[in-house]
């Protein structure tokens, strides 16, 4: 039996669209690692045949639903799962186009890495240009940059240096915290598993090999201790008695018993009497641990307070600036409107107080005479939220610095917001 | 950090800590949640999640089963033992009754998945349960792959995959008008794999039907059915006893039995890993039906 002990995870985000060869190059990371089976792959043959595709059309295993396939196209973010000796990986495989950047940004808002693809032939488009502006806003932390279709430019390394060269300047200005540019081929398999022999001059690794090797584990913020309450434990039950525990998962920092802690927004300090877990006490917690902390004296905490040291505190604050990516269709963002808001575990409403400028994707442009945001449009928003928030700047804090806009009377999340500035 | 390697985390502890959060996030946001219980083994993991997940409290909402009346008695008293261990309120939707009541009716075929989904509904509605927490996996299936942890269902229980809810970082929507609801999935970033790993490492209790063992069965189409009340012999059948066990566990009329010598955990974590047919490919009639069979039944308002 192999030991999962030694396993961890890294979540991943695709983007691109079926010219990038994308399906191509999940369909051979999954067919390689033996995550597509038998029956999934006889089932997509006879699709493929039926059709008259000449070629197995892989991306029938990711677009499963019936408009999908009949318009042929990805409306949807998929998850697909696979795994190596070394690690599992989730990969949110979302459609390129414009119109769905909305899907990329969800897609992003979990990833540890963002893998961009562009073909050789055509080099940067303005597509991977948006893509990676996207994973950068999104504070994705690694992102992996692959030329792919090197085949049909003979495998040429003048070809593969010109983009890689033109992608880092571009990368540069996004502030991208970790790059690493792969030539490959996804239909011949060419450094996806193994280094390719047809690219001497390549002495990188291969794509999995780098899925498989890099770091990640240091990407967590383990400074800042966030503990954002969850829900109460209080159980009836003559068995245990007067046992209170803040349930929650660690949002970054450790916490340890005897710390002493500041509760949010009442200000208290106390320490930490116990960290539970159902399998017993712990003596340390770090994200992305669920655990219940006992505290030493009682306090009046709920859900949607949030424990953190006395010396290093989110903002306390209802004035939130955020670059906020509208995702309904229907309606757009407006000056005045208002909406419902979560934050970690915080419920609040918001009035959007003003926007600064609409960010155009492709080009970065700032179009400060925008007067809304509509679906699929990225703007700097001012934001005054009925409750304070306990925020830190999203660049900093992924899970203290993201929250979701949520409208009232359809209860649809029509936005995604980063926090910039909180005051 | 100077010491980056104390604060590991494997591929488990970080699927167990996102399903523990799931699961508070949906008591802390609902008044009725309730828990598909139906003996299989990812209700059992997600059952072991609830109960880590508010301890030392026991488990804050019911569990119901919907009874399709084609059971293996096997699971039948698992889950009742189950049940009684952890001191929680079990809910029996009965399809049997509500055939007999003319709710719903036997379809042609004898199969009982389909119309599981009016009884499934009708009891939603008579408890007024505004969250249900089921075990799919998005592995498991590929209109699965696209669903939500929070899945939302209007007013008639019936899920919409063109106009799901943007799901972000790890803030869940549980907002709903009266009469909806939302299904919600912790086991969503689980694969078979990781289950049969966790049920190992949790040493957790499962009916011996995922066991291998002998049982008389029937070969319909390359798939091996058990012959017992539900299932008879049909005219130039021949049945014969082999050495199976049951990857799922569903309707005891469309689950089939796959040919293995895996008699205790370990073995079966092996044949997972090694197996090249996905586990409703290789057990479920009723996914047979067409290309689109479960995206069609979720529609409805299936699990």
């Amino acid at each position: 039996m192999e030991s999962p002990r030694a396993m961890d995870l890294l979540r991943f985000a695709t983007a691109g669209s079926v010219d990038d060869g994308k399906s191509t190059l999940i369909g051979r990371l999954l067919y390689d690692s033996k995550a597509i089976f038998t029956d999934q792959l006889e089932a997509v043959q006879a699709t493929s045949a039926a059709r008259g595709d000449e070629y197995t059309n892989l991306a029938l295993l990711t677009d499963g639903l019936r408009a999908e396939r009949e318009q042929g196209i990805t409306i949807d973010v998929a998850y697909r799962y696979f795994a190596t000796p070394r690690r599992k990986f989730i990969i949110a495989d979302t459609p390129g186009h414009i119109q769905y950047t909305r899907n990329m940004v969800t897609g992003a808002s979990t990833a540890d890495l963002a893998l961009i693809l562009v073909d050789a032939r055509k080099g940067l488009v303005e597509q991977s240009r948006r893509h990676a502006f996207l994973c950068s806003l999104l504070r994705v932390p690694h992102m992996v940059l692959c030329v792919n279709k090197m085949d049909l430019v003979d495998y040429s390394q003048e070809v593969f240096e010109k983009i890689a060269d033109e992608f880092s300047c571009f990368a540069m200005k996004l502030e991208a915290p970790d790059l690493s540019v792969i030539p490959i081929s996804a239909l011949h398999g060419d450094n996806i598993v193994s280094r390719s022999e047809n690219m001497p001059w390549y002495d990188g690794p291969s794509l999995l090999h780098h899925l498989e090797h890099v770091h990640i584990a240091s990407d967590r913020n383990l400074v800042d201790v966030r503990f954002p309450v969850q829900f109460v434990i209080r159980p009836q039950s003559t068995v245990v008695q007067d046992y209170r525990g803040y349930a929650g998962q660690v949002a970054s920092g450790v916490l340890k018993p005897g710390d002493e802690v500041m509760v949010l927004p009442s200000g208290f300090t106390t320490r930490i009497a116990g960290i539970d877990t159902a399998d017993g006490p712990v003596d340390v917690a770090y994200p992305p641990m669920s655990v219940t902390i006992r505290l030493e004296d009682e306090l009046d905490v709920s859900r949607g307070d949030l424990i953190c040291r006395p010396n290093n505190q989110p903002s306390v604050a209802q004035d939130i600036e955020a670059m906020v990516c509208w995702m309904d269709e229907t309606r757009p963002m407006s000056v005045g409107g208002k909406y419902a808001i979560k934050h970690t575990t915080r419920a609040a409403r918001a009035v959007v107080r003003g926007l600064h400028y609409r960010l155009d994707v492709n080009t970065l442009h700032r179009d400060e005479a925008a007067s809304g945001l509509s679906l699929n449009e990225i703007g700097r928003v001012k934001l005054r939220t009925t409750v304070p928030l306990l925020a830190d700047d999203y660049r900093r804090n992924r899970t203290t610095g993201g929250f979701i806009v949520i409208d009232e009377t359809t209860n649809r999340t029509v936005g995604a917001g980063m926090i910039v500035d909180a005051s | 950090m100077s010491q980056p390697a104390a604060y590991r985390v494997s591929h488990l502890d970080a699927l167990e800590a996102e399903s523990i959060f799931v699961m508070r996030e949906v008591m802390a946001e609902f008044e009725r949640p309730v828990l598909l219980f139906s003996g299989g083994k990812d209700s059992i993991v997600m059952l072991r999640l609830a109960e880590k997940a508010f301890a030392p409290a026991r488990i804050p909402f019911p569990v119901m089963h919907v009874d399709t009346g084609h059971n293996f008695p096997e699971v039948l008293a698992f889950r009742d033992r189950r049940v009684a261990e952890l001191g929680v309120q079990l809910t029996v939707a009965s399809v049997q009754e509500a055939i007999d009541a003319g709710m719903v009716h036997e379809t042609p075929d004898g199969m009982r998945n389909r119309i599981q989904t009016p009884v499934l509904l009708a009891a939603v509605e008579k408890y007024r349960f505004d969250a249900l927490f089921g075990g799919a996996r998005r592995d498991e299936e590929k209109a699965r792959a696209k669903e939500r942890v929070f899945s939302f269902r209007d007013d008639f229980g019936q899920w919409d995959p063109k106009n799901q809810r943007p799901e972000l970082w790890s803030l869940y929507n549980g907002r709903v008008h009266p009469g909806e609801s939302i299904r919600v999935f912790p086991l969503s970033n689980w694969t078979e794999l990781d289950i049969w790993h966790y049920i190992a490492r949790e040493k957790l209790d499962l009916p011996e039907i995922y066991y291998a063992h002998d049982r008389e069965v029937v070969d319909r189409g390359g798939m091996l059915y058990a012959i017992n009340e539900f299932l008879p012999l049909r005219d130039g059948e021949q049945s014969f006893v082999e050495q199976v066990r049951y990857r799922t566990v569903g309707d005891a009329s469309c689950t089939a039995a796959v040919r293995s010598d895996a008699d205790v955990i370990e073995k079966v974590i092996d044949e997972v890993a090694a197996t090249r047919i996905t586990e409703r490919g290789a057990t479920r009639g009723d996914d047979k039906v067409s290309e689109a069979a479960m995206e069609d039944r979720k529609r409805e308002g299936y699990f």
